[in-house]
């Protein structure tokens, strides 16, 4: 019968990417609670000595491919690689982080085992012995709580939802013997933007702007950098061509779910609200009194934000 | 080039959503039903391919009989056939069965390429491309930004955290188109009349030769338990005043203070 947790970690160039430690420690709460193994599942090419730094998250076993195939994440290889361990240790639960590659894998792999696969959970608990995920749908409009027949059930976490806790033991690390299989895609090329900048899905606090900058993202960068954050936009502020594509942050941009989020010139269409509204504590700086987003913020500020959002960089940098 | 694209019909992200007495499902009456946004993104790029290289853009879509609307938005645009799966026993279909469903149909059609969006709107699953491709047996790119095509190699750039990955695969390919792939076109008014008279076949899941006890709302693997609203956040508190300053130092406060975050 189908017995235990993998945790699908990803790592790049020797870095976890956060969302797997949210994901091992979310495995290791539900590991606990159904008194069943935890096992984390590390790919890569040379990252065998990786395998320590997941120790710190509980796992009992650490699963490690480590092969050249392995070296750049590609769908077919990781699939291959992914789903015969699967099937070799009949894992009751999978979870893996709903990062860009996670959606990518998940989507694959619950396709060749044939399994049901609930995407960008950003709960998952127990009922009676029942996984249940809680997940949003529409846009977030709703929030669904799903369960899935059969095994392997597949969990993909949304990022910066889950606690991370540290719970240290030493785990049994085994070496998967691995064959890469038929693999169709390659990796040609990867262009990484300065990698001083927070990436958007993963930053804890966000400023966000809109129409209402007409343009000018200054201020919001001031008060990101004093804050140590992301800066993202409205699609307004995309449509008008003032920031790219990637810093949108909406229904059909991206999904940020960040402790703070500063909504600065930016009126709160569903379709933006959307992409926030998982947000901790969500801010709004606004001239405009009956803006939506007032409706859905936790702290309002009626006011120029060229004005207010200067006067918040001083009072941050006062606070360090 | 052989191209189809798999399109769905979904409501308007401008849409109220309620959910409806049965608690796991949504209310659909008054609702408006367009195309996915982001297939939106994969007929353009089909158009724009088919325009540089020649060949034939395929629509296929699967659901109830409104959904005609949508395929022939995608031939006003210019697309030249559609097919529709058009079946009650598909119902509710979970996101596997679905790729089951288009997988099956897809058998009987020559293709080269195989552009859909990168999710759809309505159920965020992510899911049924991916799976359209694992039951092909063909490679999937997703999250696709920009493309190009020499002979019989195709080069994806996916977006990726921090950046964009440039993918090669030999065709044929699947891959998901990502906001920014290209502006799509509206439907012109003479495309609309030519749309009319464009093939549209309609089919059955007995037609593709699916077994009916893999599909529809009661055989999906991920079941709803329940719909709720999102968790109600607790009442705003606006900063009073109209000194900037004063109105900034009150906020840092409070989130120092209060919510405890900086």
């Amino acid at each position: 019968m189908a017995q235990g947790i993998f945790v699908i970690t990803e790592q790049r160039e020797g870095t976890f990417r956060k969302v797997s430690f949210e994901a091992l420690s979310e495995g290791r709460r539900l590991a606990d609670a159904k008194n069943v193994p935890l096992v984390a599942v590390l790919c890569g090419s040379g990252v065998e000595a990786l395998a320590g730094d997941l120790e710190k998250y509980g796992p009992d076993r650490i699963l490690v491919a480590d092969d050249p195939a392995l070296a750049e994440y590609t769908t077919d290889a990781f699939t291959n690689v992914i789903a015969e361990a699967v099937k070799a240790q009949d894992p009751e639960l999978i979870l893996i982080g709903a990062s860009i590659t996670g959606k990518d894998l998940s989507a694959r792999l619950a396709a060749r085992l044939d399994a049901g696969l609930a995407m960008d959970c950003v709960g998952v608990r127990l009922d009676g012995g029942d996984f249940v995920f809680t997940r949003p749908m529409y846009g977030g409009k709703v929030v669904a709580n799903v369960t899935i027949d059969g095994t392997p059930k597949i969990a993909a976490l949304r990022p910066n939802v889950m606690t991370i806790t540290e719970a240290p033991r030493s785990a049994a690390v085994e070496k998967l013997a691995v064959q890469a299989g038929d693999v169709k895609t390659k990796v040609a090329e990867r262009k990484l933007e300065a990698t001083d900048k927070v990436e958007l899905t993963e930053a804890d606090i966000v400023v966000s702007g809109g129409r209402g900058t007409t343009g000018d993202f200054s201020v919001l960068e001031d008060l990101a950098n004093a804050l140590g954050g992301a800066v993202g936009a409205s699609r307004t502020a995309v449509d008008e061509g003032w920031r790219p594509h990637s810093d949108q942050v909406g229904q059909t941009g991206k999904v940020v779910s960040p402790n703070l989020y500063v909504a600065c010139g930016i009126s709160g269409a569903i379709q933006h609200l959307a992409g926030m509204s998982t947000s901790k504590v969500i801010v709004a700086i606004n001239k405009d009194p009956e803006a939506p987003i007032f409706s859905k913020a936790d702290y309002g500020i009626v006011g120029d934000l060229f004005k207010v959002v200067p006067a918040v960089t001083e009072e941050v940098k006062k606070l360090k | 080039m052989e191209i189809v694209v798999l399109v769905k019909q979904v409501p308007d992200t401008e849409s109220l959503i309620q959910i409806a007495g049965d608690g796991v499902s949504i209310k659909t009456e008054d609702l408006k039903w367009v195309m996915n946004p982001y297939d939106e993104f994969a007929v353009e790029e089909a158009l724009r391919i088919r325009e540089t290289q020649g060949g034939t853009v395929t629509i296929l879509s699967m659901g109830p009989a409104k959904t005609v609307e949508t395929i022939r938005t995608a031939l006003a645009m210019g697309a030249d056939k559609g097919i529709h799966i058009n079946d009650p026993a598909a119902e509710g279909s979970d996101p596997l069965a679905t790729a089951k469903i288009l997988a099956a149909a897809l058998k009987d059609i020559p293709f080269d390429l195989i552009i859909a969006g990168m999710r759809a709107v309505d159920g965020d699953n992510y899911q049924v491309a991916p799976a359209v491709a694992e039951f092909l047996g063909i490679p999937q790119i997703t999250q696709v930004i920009k493309k190009e095509i020499s002979g019989d190699t195709i080069q994806c750039h996916q977006v990726v955290e921090g950046g964009t990955a440039v993918i090669e695969a030999k065709l044929p390919v699947l891959f998901t188109a990502q906001r920014g792939l290209n502006e799509p076109r509206y439907a012109s008014l003479p495309g609309i009349m030519k749309a009319k008279k464009k093939p549209l076949d309609v089919k059955t899941l007995v037609d593709l030769g699916v077994d009916v006890g893999t599909a529809g709302a009661a055989n999906r693997k991920v079941k709803i338990q329940a719909l709720n609203p999102p968790p109600a956040r607790k009442a705003i508190t606006m900063i009073q005043g109209d000194d900037p300053a004063a109105q900034a130092a009150e906020l840092v406060k409070k989130l120092h203070e209060e919510a405890k975050i900086l």
